[in-house]
């Protein structure tokens, strides 16, 4: 849904969409309002085309600078859950601003909007702008007077100087490839540092939720991440499974073969970002690399179908949750960019993507 | 929806922060279409052992816990994907109410659309019960006429709940029945907005 929507054009700005899922989120790129529901709120959607809201509370993330070459959204929205929790949004619609995020492109800004709901805010927003326009323009579903929905859509943006709740302020160029090491999207470092030691950290609370995640993550504080292998690779998921995410990922493994340790594979988005993969060739890189290259799906985000860790299995992934069990009983994930996942099923263990010998 | 007026019952006591969805019904469980007949699975992993007994180790499989029907939990109860399966869960094994210090915000929402009480509390008040709560077991009375929490020990806070929340609980209402009588503005609305209409 979080793939279809916006690449057919459903997905608009300005609109309120609601869905049974928390990762509606995405749709906030778009500049909609779009938040996650649960069942019987979909029920008085479908009913009534309403619900009842307490208006939010506003939190502004503005992203200065620009993300260094290496570095992409999903590191970027990994290091800002990490700087303010997954509680640091509870309450809160967050609105991403600044130049760091008009540099990113339309599915650069769905991924970081996606994660929104792993900082506790129901919804992540980035006001429309001339990438969005270009974005929706020709797609199935945009408006017919297409110049006159820009004009609508232009007067969304907040007003320059607007008063914000909360706002937060970060530097692009700050952030280096993220893995997580924890059950939580804000237990990440950076891809060159150490997995922390629990007696390092200022509350108990965190001192104990950090001692429980490694060990049920097989993990021990100081351990470097790079030295830590890998058994699974999973390319998917609504956060980054997108035409831009598989070209990424492909750049990456062109030429090279998965590990003999590892198992890859990778998920598309939708039936039409697989089929827009398999013309451009990706799914042929993958393939001669030795991933597997699977029909479109949630897939192993979640594990509801047989895509699923075993009990102890370690995996890089793109999706967005690493919660105990998430992928699978006693499953272990470690969530990263798709090209650190790509470099991760080569080397067979967590790899700083930026030293990485590209075959272009 | 059974109405929630004032409700004592035994507390269970989960320390751990950031309890998520996932942890509370894990995804092999969404499967049924009834919203019933969850209760056998919540917490599931942290319950069972793998052989399927129950695990003497997790804190709600304490015997004098039988039948408890107030968890208190840390902060960001909740968190993580929307399925409302995590408060079907709960009031099926037998909660009707919540205490902690933070809720995420969907799970807060879900609790209300299934006659559970979620109750945010200062972090040192949930510190307290959890102190109180051991050797167990405590009995608390969580009052929704006058918004408060009290033990049988002096242990006595006062809690906020949205107005119109707290009303559709207390007299069991039925939120979509409740918007229709907006039908009216609704399509007034609508039509204003060039909504097409079927």
């Amino acid at each position: 849904m979080h793939v279809i929507g916006p690449e057919m054009g459903l997905t608009q700005p300005g609109m309120t969409i609601v869905c049974g899922d928390s990762h509606t989120a995405t749709h906030g790129a778009l500049g909609a309002l779009a938040f996650g529901i649960g069942t019987s709120e979909v029920e008085h959607v479908l009913a009534t085309q309403t619900l009842r809201q307490s208006k939010p509370k506003s939190l502004e993330l503005r992203v200065e600078g620009e993300l260094a070459p290496g570095v992409t959204a999903k590191d970027l929205v990994l290091f800002l859950i990490g700087k303010i929790s997954t509680e640091g949004g509870t309450g809160s619609v967050i609105e991403y601003t600044g130049p760091c995020i008009r540099r990113l492109s339309m599915e650069q800004r769905m991924t970081v909007c996606n994660m929104s709901i792993e900082a506790g805010a129901r919804a992540g927003m980035i006001a429309p702008d001339a990438t969005t326009f270009d974005y929706l323009r020709g797609r199935d579903f945009a408006p017919q007077d297409f110049d006159a929905a820009v004009a609508r859509w232009e007067q969304l943006a907040s007003d320059s100087g607007c008063h914000y709740d909360r706002t937060e302020i970060f530097n692009g160029a700050d952030v280096v490839p993220q893995v997580t090491w924890g059950t939580n999207p804000a237990q990440v470092v950076g891809v060159d540092a150490a997995v922390p030691d629990p007696a390092s950290l200022t509350t108990a609370a965190d001192r104990d939720s950090a001692a429980r995640a490694l060990d049920y993550m097989g993990l021990e504080g100081g351990q470097k991440l790079v030295d830590i292998p890998l058994d699974r690779v999973f390319i998917g998921s609504c956060t980054n499974s997108r035409i831009e995410d598989l070209r990424e990922a492909a750049r990456v493994v062109r030429g090279h073969r998965v590990a003999s340790s590892v198992s890859a594979m990778v998920v598309p988005g939708s039936g039409r970002v697989k089929r827009q993969a398999e013309a451009e060739g990706l799914d042929q890189v993958f393939r001669d690399a030795g991933f597997d290259w699977r029909e479109a799906g949630c897939s192993m985000c979640l594990g509801m179908n047989p895509d699923t860790l075993s009990v102890g299995e370690r995996c890089a992934s793109t999706s967005n949750r690493n919660f105990e069990g998430r992928q699978g009983k006693g499953g272990r994930t470690h969530l990263v960019s798709p090209s650190m996942a790509a470099a991760a099923a080569i080397t067979g263990h967590f790899t700083d993507i930026r030293g990485w010998n590209f075959n272009d | 929806m059974e109405p929630f007026t004032i409700h004592t019952g035994v507390v269970a006591a989960l320390d751990r922060a950031n309890v998520d969805t996932d942890q509370i019904i894990p995804k092999q469980f969404l499967k049924r279409i009834e919203r019933t007949g969850f209760g056998e699975f919540l917490f599931f992993d942290w319950r069972f052992l793998p052989d399927g007994s129950p695990n003497p180790a997790f804190e709600l499989n304490a015997p004098e816990l039988a039948g408890a029907s107030i968890l208190l939990a840390r902060r960001n109860f909740g968190c993580g994907s929307s399925r409302e399966h995590a408060p079907w869960a709960l009031g099926d094994y037998g909660f009707r109410v919540v205490i902690a210090p933070t809720f995420a915000d969907i799970f807060y929402s879900n609790c209300f659309q299934n006659g559970i009480l979620p109750i945010r509390l200062d972090e040192a008040d949930v510190d307290e019960l959890f102190r109180r709560s051991s050797p167990g077991p405590l009995r608390l009375t969580v009052d929704l006429t006058s918004q408060t929490v009290s033990d049988e020990n002096g242990f006595s806070r006062s809690f906020e709940v949205d107005a119109f929340r707290r009303k559709s609980l207390l007299e069991g209402l039925d939120s979509i029945g409740l918007t229709l009588q907006h039908a009216g503005a609704i399509d007034a609305w609508e039509q204003a907005h060039g909504v097409p209409q079927s």
